[in-house]
């Protein structure tokens, strides 16, 4: 037993790394904060997938993680470039301040 | 118990051994690269400090290690003192991966002359090398320095930057061997120097092997690239605040990522250990020929020597070579010395090469350095990756 | 040898996880992130993924992570100031439990008996990603090289400086 481990921890592993992505989402007040808790959601999932792949022992979960990571790799990018803009415009990464639509 | 067998307690004695040789030569490739820059100055270079300062680097290491360790008080101490920590750790991880020769037999243990093979050892290779540029980035923020703020920002960005061109000119080569194992790459140029990746396939390498090199000196932070590390700029970059051993290990990160990325031109273009024609036609004659002739100009000049010191040490030199000249000679060490040999001769090369151009070029200003890349390097380099791939997939069944 | 491995490398992902949760810079976050997806890497090795372990850290890890540093760095961000109460405290273990029952009672009705051994699957390969890639998988990689441009492009419209 010492040199296999059930797919279920693996899963779990990945439960717990989401939920604290999702904590540090609805819970942080740095825009860039809540960026990264996104990314870590993102990892989460990776982890998902590849344990799956192994379960069924096809490669198609890989190839889908290689795309969620593509598509995070895009998204950091345009994100970030949306975090600059918004520093450059109101020199706050509160995202509670950010709030000049508010009544 | 049947795990400390054989195989645990070969891979301790090979890592042992490696890291003992690479140790000493950093060390020694430092004292050679102030020899080059020296003579090429026209000047001696280190002299004094034993027989033609081959003690200077055990001197600089005495001074480096009893220097004041000092720590200034406005730095953030965490991230201050793991920069230095992951960039030697980063640069060491990579010569992990590096064979230096066939599989050899010594005894009765077979193995083979690399710490492990891994089927993606370029590609470990390419991610631990990713990971030094937070050492740099970390030492520019954590000393809370404007200078050393931007020389870390731009090590970091150029050292990113030229990854894209370096990637693609790995990829040339890898198309043409079709394995990412460094051990397989090399298996698949033997024969003569017209088998090697530079000179054989569809489309001999050498555009790739070029950009290879370009991209190698930007991202070790070597001249014409070394802005932001460059003493009259920047006050140093970014290891102004650092002293003694901090500063020692990112010059011990400089030259291993060095050591790393010539081997990986010699693996991946010179064909490793491969001699450049067979055996069977003398090659393993060259390196007892080349040593022979070192040895009898240096007992020649011994005889006549103008300075009073060379009278001693330039024969001693001389009967030196002349031994190693007669061990490559011997037939019990030729199996692995011989590979050996060949490895270092390519190695070598390209880093004589690396301090001839630091002792030649001047340097690039920052945007012209990004520039190079972004607008020259990186298109380069795609079109070569298509033309290659283009003839690959034309003369293959 | 493979529980060992399993549990120091996902003791060391949860710890650097709720490091990113709970620390008030944002450069220590970034740094614990970059923890997170070593010790992934290294769990997708123990699963067979020799190619997606390598991705991760060459592209996540080395790029991606290294454009976070940058950004933090250039925009000085410095500790977050809380003005409020932080709902964080109670808020992150409801969470854990929540996802803890629903993971239970989905294990419950699904069982499987599957164990992960080190060499288990071995087409991870680069070999069998480049197959599965460019014949089943062709039409999204296509795509995602199309919305790898889209990105660029809007990246550099947002980020420069304006000519006036």
């Amino acid at each position: 037993m010492m040199n296999a481990v059930p797919i279920s921890w693996y899963l779990t592993l990945s439960a717990i790394l989401f939920a604290l992505g999702v904590a540090g989402f609805l819970f942080r007040r740095s825009i860039i904060t809540v960026f990264m808790s996104i990314e870590l959601m993102l990892n989460a999932v990776n982890l998902s997938f590849v344990t799956f792949s192994y379960q069924h022992k096809e490669v198609a979960g890989h190839l889908f993680t290689f795309f969620v990571m593509v598509v995070a790799a895009a998204e950091a990018a345009v994100g970030l470039a949306i975090i600059l803009t918004v520093f450059k415009n109101r020199s706050t990464l509160n995202i509670d301040d950010v709030n000049s639509m508010k009544n | 118990m049947e795990l400390f067998d054989s195989f645990i307690l070969i891979s301790l004695v090979k890592a042992a051994v490696i890291f003992g040789v690479l140790m000493t030569t950093l060390a020694y490739l430092q004292w050679v690269e102030r020899k080059v820059i020296a003579h090429i100055q026209v000047r001696p270079g280190p002299y004094r400090v034993g027989p033609h300062g081959l003690l200077q680097p055990l001197a600089d290491v005495i001074k480096l290690i009893t220097k004041e360790d000092l720590v200034p008080p406005y730095v953030n101490k965490p991230l201050y003192l793991a920069a230095p920590f992951l960039a030697v750790t980063m640069a060491l991880l990579s010569i992990s991966v590096i064979p230096f020769g066939p599989v050899i037999h010594i005894g009765p243990v077979t193995t083979a002359m690399q710490m492990t093979d891994l089927n993606i050892g370029v590609l470990f290779i390419l991610a631990v090398s990713s990971m030094g540029v937070y050492g740099i980035a970390l030492a520019g923020w954590a000393s809370n320095n404007k200078y050393s703020l931007i020389g870390g920002l731009r090590s970091s960005a150029q050292m990113i930057s030229y990854e894209l061109p370096m990637s693609l000119a790995i990829a040339a080569p890898l198309l043409i061997s079709n394995t990412l194992s460094l051990r397989e790459l090399v298996e698949r140029q033997a024969g003569s120097i017209l088998n090697w990746n530079i000179l054989s396939g569809p489309f001999p390498q050498v555009i790739s092997f070029i950009i290879f090199i370009i991209a190698a000196f930007a991202e070790t932070n070597r001249v014409p690239f070394d802005l932001p590390e460059a003493e009259n700029e920047l006050v140093a970059g970014f290891h102004t605040e650092y002293s003694s051993m901090k500063f020692a290990s990112f010059f011990m990160a400089e030259y291993a990522n060095m050591i790393t990325v010539s081997a990986m031109a010699t693996l991946l273009f010179l064909g490793g250990w491969m001699a450049p024609w067979p055996a069977e036609y003398g090659s393993s004659l060259v390196p007892s020929i080349l040593f022979g002739i070192a040895g009898l100009v240096l007992l020649y000049h011994g005889a006549n020597a103008t300075r009073k010191r060379d009278k001693l040490t330039f024969p001693a030199f001389g009967i030196i070579f002349l031994g190693i000249a007669g061990i490559f000679l011997l037939p019990v060490v030729q199996s692995w010395l011989l590979p050996l040999f060949w490895f270092c001769a390519k190695t070598g090369a390209i880093l004589f090469a690396f301090m001839w151009i630091r002792g030649t070029l001047p340097r690039f200003r920052y945007d012209q350095l990004m520039g190079f890349t972004w607008k020259f390097l990186f298109p380069v380099a795609m079109l070569n990756l298509l033309v290659t791939s283009f003839l690959v997939a034309w003369t293959t069944k | 040898m493979d529980v060992i491995l399993f549990l120091t490398f996902a003791v060391i992902a949860v710890v650097c996880a709720i490091n990113v949760v709970v620390q008030t810079h944002p450069i220590s976050s970034a740094l614990s992130l970059v923890g997170v997806m070593g010790s992934l890497a290294v769990l997708y090795l123990l699963l067979g993924a020799e190619f997606i372990a390598a991705a991760q850290v060459i592209v996540y890890a080395g790029a991606v992570m290294v454009l976070f540093v940058f950004v933090i760095m250039l925009l000085n961000a410095g500790a977050e100031t809380s003005k409020g109460r932080s709902y964080l405290i109670p808020g992150a273990p409801l969470l854990i439990v929540f996802l803890g029952l629903v993971a239970f009672f989905v294990q419950r009705i699904f069982p499987s008996s599957t164990m992960v051994r080190f060499g288990g699957f071995t087409g991870g390969g680069p070999r069998d990603i480049g197959n599965a890639l460019f014949t089943t998988y062709l039409l999204p990689f296509e795509v995602t090289s199309l919305l790898i441009l889209i990105a660029i492009v809007g990246a550099i419209v947002l980020a420069r400086k304006e000519i006036e």
